[in-house]
C-alpha cells in the first residue's frame, strides 16, 4: 500500500523550532530560552519577544550558554538553548558532555543549520558531524525532524516529556512541509511512513522527504521500498530496524550528516548485531561541504531522490 | 527553618580546619592517588563556608532555600567530602572509601552517586562558574535570597569560558554570585606565572565588572571578615582572590607545586599527622 504525501508549502524547519518554543512558552512558564547572538536564525526570536523576562541573551559565549543552561536546569527551569549545531555540538562539546549529560539535566539544545543545504555560507557553517558526536553522549536523547511541522511537535515533547538532555538537530533551508500537525509523535520510536518488501530506506531530517520522492520513482520501475523516518536517532528503534532488515533483506541509510557516526552509524551498530543486510549510505563521504545554492548541493553531494534511487539499486544486487 | 549552626569563634574554626585537614591527609594516604596540595590549601576557606558563611543543613541537603556552592575546581574534593562529613552529611568513616569502586565519593564530585550535598558533578575545568551563573539567574527569576558561591583555582582562570562567564555574570549584575579563587599560585607543572600569566588578575576581574577582595585565604579571620564585606556588595557579582599555600599545614611540603597531584604513602601519615598537630593552623 502507498500513500502520497503532499507538500503543504515549502518551510524552514528552524521556523518550526521557533513556532514550537513559542508555544512552549505559553504553557510552561518553566521554560527559558539562552541566545547566543543568532537568535533570528536559529528561531528563538519569537520567543524572546514574547517572553522578555525569560529569554537571556549571553553573546558569542556557546560554552558559557551550556553551562548557564545547565545551572539554570539544577533549579528547575527548562532552558532550550539554540545556536549553529556546529558551535552547540563541537564548541560547547565539553560543557554538554559534562554539565548536561553527566549531571543528566533537563536542557534542550537546538542544533541549527543542519547538514549542506545551510548553502552559501559553506563548509565552516554547516553541521555535519554534530549527530555523530551528540549521539555517543550518555543520558542524551538526539532528535533530527524531518520538517517544519515535525520540529515543532518534537520541541513540545522534548520539553514536556523526555526528562534528561536533549540535543534537536534542524536545518535553515525551506524544504517541504508534509506531515500533519495531529501525527502521533513518539519519540523513540521510528515514524512508518511508506509500506515495502524490496528493501527499506531509513532516513533523518530534510532526506526523508526526498527517500519519499525516491519510493515512488522505484515503484514506477517496480521495486517495492518501505521509507522510515528516524526522528530519533537516539535512542535508536532497534525493534523497526531489526523488522525492515528481515521483512525487505537491505537497507540504504539518507541522511545530510557524515556517513560515519550518524545515523547509518547507528543503523549499522543494530544490524550487526541482529541480523545483517546488505547496506548502502547517502550522506557526506569523509569531507568538508562547501559554497552554493541548497539544492545544488545537496544534488552534487548525492542528497536527492535520484541519488537515493541509485543507492536502492545497487544495494539490490547485493541482497 | 533548620540551617546549620553558625560557628564564629576563629579559634574553634582553626580547630576545625585541623580536623578536616587530618580527613583529607588520612583519605588521601588511603586512596592511594589524588590531590593532597589543593586541598590543604582550601581547608579553612571550607571550614569557613560551611561553619560560618553558608546557610544549610546537613539532616536536609537539598533545602530549597539553601546557599548553593559549586566546586569547579572537581579535584580538591577530598576538601569538599571532608568538610561535608565533618559538617554531619554523612558518616566520617565513609571517608575511607574515596576513589574506590563503588564509593560514594568519586574522584571528583558525582551527583549520580547520590552522596547529599553535592550541587554539581564537575572536574572538567572552566564550567563551574557558567552553571553558577545560570543558577544565580534562575534565583533572581523566582526572586529567592539565596546565594551562590563558586570555588576556582587560579591555573583554571587559564580556560577561556571562565571569562565568558565572567561576562555575563557582570553583564546582569548578579551580585548574588561571589567566585573563589583559590590563589595559590601554583599548577601541575609549576608556578603559575610560568606556565601562563594571570596578573595583573585584580584588574583583570575589575576590567570584567566585578568587586574585587584579596584576602589571606589561610586566616580565619581575614577570610570571616571578607566574606562580610561580600554580603554588603550591591548590583555586581563579587569575587574572592584568597592567597593560600599549596599544602598548608604540613610544613614539609608547604608551597610545593610537586604535591598538588601527590598523596603521601601510607606510612607517611603519622609524619604528616605530627607535622600538622605542630603547626600553628590558620590562626594569625
Amino acid at each position: 500500500m502507498s500513500i502520497r504525501y503532499t507538500n503543504k508549502g515549502d518551510k524552514a524547519t528552524k521556523t518550526g523550532f521557533g513556532e514550537g518554543l513559542l508555544e512552549a512558552g505559553r504553557r510552561n512558564a518553566k521554560v527559558v530560552a539562552i541566545g547566543a547572538d543568532i537568535t533570528t536564525s536559529v528561531g528563538v526570536n519569537l520567543f524572546a519577544e514574547a517572553f522578555p523576562a525569560r529569554f537571556f541573551s549571553l553573546g558569542i559565549a556557546e560554552q558559557n550558554c551550556v553551562g548557564v543552561a545547565a545551572g539554570m536546569a539544577l533549579e528547575g527551569k527548562i532552558p532550550v538553548f539554540s545556536t549553529y549545531g556546529v558551535f552547540a555540538a563541537l564548541r560547547a562539546a565539553d560543557q554538554i558532555r559534562v554539565s548536561v549529560c553527566y549531571n543528566n539535566l533537563h536542557v534542550i539544545i537546538g542544533g541549527a543549520h543542519a547538514g549542506v543545504s545551510v548553502g552559501p555560507d559553506g563548509a565552516t557553517h554547516q553541521a555535519l558531524e554534530d549527530i555523530a558526536i551528540m549521539r555517543s553522549l550518555p543520558n542524551i536523547t538526539v532528535l533530527s525532524p524531518c520538517d517544519a511541522t515535525q520540529t515543532k511537535l518534537a520541541l513540545l515533547f522534548a520539553i514536556d516529556r523526555i526528562p534528561g538532555p536533549v540535543y534537536l538537530r534542524f536545518g535553515r533551508e525551506a524544504m517541504p512541509d508534509f506531515t500533519d500537525e495531529d501525527q502521533v509523535l513518539l519519540p523513540g520510536k521510528a515514524q512508518f511512513l511508506q509500506e515495502g518488501n524490496d528493501l527499506t530506506i531509513m532516513a533523518a531530517g530534510h532526506l526523508v522527504w526526498e527517500s519519499l520522492q525516491a519510493a515512488t520513482i522505484l515503484r514506477n520501475r517496480g521495486v517495492s521500498a518501505r521509507v522510515l523516518n528516524f526522528h530519533t536517532i537516539k535512542p535508536i528503534d532497534e525493534k523497526a530496524i531489526v523488522e525492515a532488515a528481515r521483512e525487505t533483506g537491505a537497507i540504504v541509510t539518507a541522511e545530510e550528516h557524515q556517513v560515519t557516526g550518524g545515523l547509518g552509524g547507528a543503523v549499522s551498530e543494530v544490524i550487526v548485531r541482529n541480523c545483517p543486510v546488505p547496506m548502502e549510505f547517502i550522506g557526506m563521504n569523509d569531507r568538508f561541504g562547501e559554497s552554493g545554492r541548497p539544492a545544488e548541493l545537496m544534488a552534487k553531494y548525492g542528497m536527492k531522490a535520484e541519488a537515493i534511487v541509485q543507492s536502492c539499486l545497487k544495494v539490490l544486487i547485493r541482497k | 527553618m533548620m540551617v546549620c549552626e553558625k560557628v564564629t569563634d576563629p579559634g574553634i574554626l582553626s580547630e576545625f580546619a585541623r580536623a578536616i585537614r587530618r580527613m583529607v591527609i588520612t583519605s588521601l594516604a588511603e586512596a592511594g592517588s589524588g590531590h593532597l596540595g589543593g586541598s590543604l590549601g582550601l581547608a579553612d576557606v571550607f571550614t569557613v563556608l560551611y561553619h560560618s558563611i553558608l546557610k544549610h543543613d546537613p539532616d536536609h541537603p537539598l533545602l530549597p532555600d539553601r546557599d548553593r556552592l559549586i566546586l569547579s575546581i572537581g579535584h580538591v574534593a577530598p576538601v569538599l567530602y571532608a568538610t561535608l562529613a565533618h559538617s554531619g552529611y554523612f558518616p566520617v568513616e565513609e571517608l575511607m572509601t574515596l576513589r574506590k569502586l563503588g564509593s560514594r565519593l568519586q574522584g571528583h564530585p558525582a551527583r549520580d552517586h547520590s552522596l547529599p550535598g553535592i550541587e554539581l558533578s564537575a572536574g572538567s575545568l572552566g564550567q563551574g562558574l557558567s552553571v553558577a551563573v545560570g543558577m544565580a539567574l534562575a534565583a533572581r527569576m523566582d526572586s529567592k535570597n539565596h546565594r551562590i558561591y563558586s570555588i576556582h583555582g587560579d591555573g583554571e582562570l587559564q580556560e577561556g569560558s571562565i571569562w565568558e562567564s565572567a561576562m555575563s555574570a557582570a553583564h546582569y549584575d548578579l551580585s548574588n554570585l561571589t567566585a573563589i579563587v583559590d590563589r595559590n599560585g601554583m599548577q601541575i607543572d609549576g608556578p603559575t606565572e610560568n606556565v601562563m600569566r594571570l596578573e595583573p588578575l585584580e584588574e583583570k576581574w575589575k576590567s570584567f565588572g566585578w568587586e574585587v577582595f584579596i584576602c589571606d585565604g589561610n586566616s580565619i579571620p581575614d577570610l570571616l571578615n571578607t566574606f562580610q564585606l561580600v554580603s554588603m556588595v550591591r548590583s555586581k557579582p563579587s569575587v574572592i582572590i584568597a592567597k593560600t599555600l599549596m599544602g598548608k599545614g604540613v610544613p614539609g611540603i608547604e608551597g610545593n607545586y610537586r604535591w598538588h597531584g601527590k598523596v603521601p604513602a601510607i606510612d607517611q601519615v603519622e609524619e604528616f599527622l605530627a607535622e600538622l598537630d605542630k603547626s600553628g593552623g590558620a590562626l594569625r
